[in-house]
């Protein structure tokens, strides 16, 4: 088929040759969809991320949570790059391990140390930040929020940016729907844009009902977030985990 | 002395005059970080069949706007003729205005002739216009009827090329739906196994391709009657677990109780007006 590109600029036509193998710039990155979501109580706090591994137009896993534990009293949840999101995870258990065999060692020569041989949701999220930061030239293409409790048995959340700026929230969403999610939350915990309105403190149910609500329409927009939904309860009892089923089209 | 203006006659097809003003605007607003809107598409899963009697098309029913969900229950089954009904997947403005067209063109076309409008003519039409603009109107489809010469299928692409073929898919799940079509299609299959066929087809979309969600429509075409079964298979309700016993609702309550929405001002003025007249004026419905 004779088409305009096979003719050069005076009406010749031009020669065909052939091109070698072309490379159309190599990106290290991609994007594996996913949402993630972390809601904090009086003496509770809740992450909860989808379980829909996706690239492209295409589903990798429907079985992929984004939730992973940490200590007995913090879960972090990443989304994103999916190879970032594994090896950050790996690297920051490993910091803790080292971590907790520092103290191991250096308990022995102090006189008293405090309960709490685990290290706090503050500082996971103080030690993710220079991770993070660490890799500021070539970073993490990760989503992170911590979910937690602090040491005083509070809830906390902590969010994150790519490159590890943080701040402490009561409530925040991240990853794909997190532009859907977001304004609901701000209404529904935050009470913001309603007057007249009594601010009662979530109660552990009501905060679960909400999330899972919350995710099913985020299911019916978005179409990276589906499959599942797994919800991390923590208390000061421990980790709670549960499945809910999302729409899998 | 008037100046002598002479108002051009709007001359069909696409005009390119605005080509050089938006690549500036989409260069000035790369730079200031926002991206120039894109059209809709519909991101899709289409599929046709040759049973026994007739012909049976199949799509499913998301719209999407990049990777959002547009429109949860678009219908992407378009009538062209009694006889004839065509699937569109692609740019959805395009399947829409392009399949209106050529069914209006169909009509009068039919008149003309006194006879029943052919697959052919309709694949015919549709191709022409296609390839006239060169691609540029992002329209894939899947026409299917049933004429004097039998049941017929074609696919159509956006370029302008054609394929006359017993079963066919398009758009961005036509390879989950051909999987199944190549497993399971035989000719000259009954009605209810081309139907579970054509529904498995576009469940194969729907379930595993990001572009494509929430129902199944179906149109059963054969000699003398048409099917617009819409939707045939729900495939995706919101909220509601799927294989539990209880099939309740579980979502929790969002009303908002009324004065929710604070008014920081209230403006009334009263119209004070006297009735003059009263005419009635009936509308023409006939």
């Amino acid at each position: 088929m004779i088409s305009a590109q096979s003719f050069g600029e005076n009406g010749k036509m031009k020669d065909y040759h052939h091109t070698g193998p072309v490379e159309y710039r190599f990106s290290p990155y991609t994007f594996n969809g996913g949402t993630v979501l972390a809601v904090a109580g009086e003496d509770f706090a809740i992450v909860a991320s989808d379980t829909r591994l996706s690239e492209g137009y295409s589903i990798h896993s429907r079985d992929s949570p984004k939730c992973y534990k940490l200590t007995d009293t913090t879960v972090i949840g990443c989304s994103g790059f999916h190879g970032d999101c594994l090896t950050l995870t790996k690297i920051i258990d490993a910091r803790l391990k080292v971590l907790y065999f520092l103290v191991k060692c250096t308990w022995l020569h102090m006189y008293k140390h405090s309960n709490n041989k685990m290290m706090t949701s503050g500082a996971i999220a103080a030690m993710l930040s220079t991770i993070l930061y660490g890799r500021r030239f070539f970073p993490y293409y990760v989503y992170n929020i911590i979910g937690g409790l602090d040491e005083h048995g509070k809830g906390a959340v902590y969010s994150f940016d790519p490159v590890g700026s943080y701040q402490r929230d009561t409530y925040k969403a991240g990853g794909s729907a997190s532009a859907m999610l977001q304004p609901l939350l701000d209404n529904q915990i935050g009470f913001k844009n309603m007057t007249g309105v009594e601010h009662v403190p979530l109660s552990k149910d009501k905060a679960v009902q909400l999330v899972k609500d919350v995710f099913i329409s985020a299911a019916e927009r978005d179409v990276y977030t589906g499959d599942a939904l797994q919800i991390c309860l923590i208390t000061k009892e421990g980790v709670k985990e549960e499945m809910v089923t999302l729409r899998r089209d | 002395m008037a100046t002598l203006s002479v108002s051009r006659a709007p001359l069909g097809g696409f005009s390119f005059e605005n080509c050089k003003r938006n690549a500036v605007l989409e260069a000035d607003s790369a730079k200031l970080g926002s991206s120039v809107p894109a059209a809709r598409k519909t991101g899709t899963t289409i599929c046709g069949i040759v049973f026994k009697d007739g012909i049976v098309l199949g799509a499913d029913t998301r719209a999407t706007e990049g990777m959002i969900v547009a429109d949860k229950n678009c219908s992407k089954i378009h009538y062209i003729s009694p006889n004839i009904y065509c699937c569109g997947a692609g740019t959805a403005a395009d399947t829409e205005m392009t399949t209106q067209i050529i069914s209006s063109n169909l009509e009068l076309h039919g008149l003309s002739t006194g006879r029943l409008p052919r697959v052919a003519t309709a694949n015919r039409m549709l191709k022409q216009m296609l390839f006239r603009y060169q691609g540029y109107i992002g329209a894939a489809l899947v026409l299917g009827g049933v004429d004097c010469m039998g049941p017929h299928l074609y696919s159509i692409y956006p370029h302008g090329s054609t394929d006359k073929l017993p079963y066919v898919t398009m758009g961005s799940g036509s390879l989950a739906a051909m999987a199944v079509f190549e497993d399971r299609y035989k000719p000259d299959m009954e009605l209810e196994e081309a139907k579970r066929l054509v529904r498995d087809a576009i469940a194969g979309g729907i379930f595993n391709d990001l572009g494509s969600g929430s129902n199944i429509d179906l149109c059963v075409i054969t000699k003398g009657n048409v099917d617009y079964i819409r939707p045939h298979d729900e495939a995706n309700k919101k909220g509601v677990r799927v294989n539990e016993l209880e099939t309740l609702c579980q979502t929790g309550d969002y009303k908002y109780k009324k004065g929710t929405t604070g008014v920081l001002t209230k403006v009334i003025t009263p119209l004070n007006l006297d009735t003059v007249g009263e005419h009635v004026q009936t509308m023409d419905t006939s």
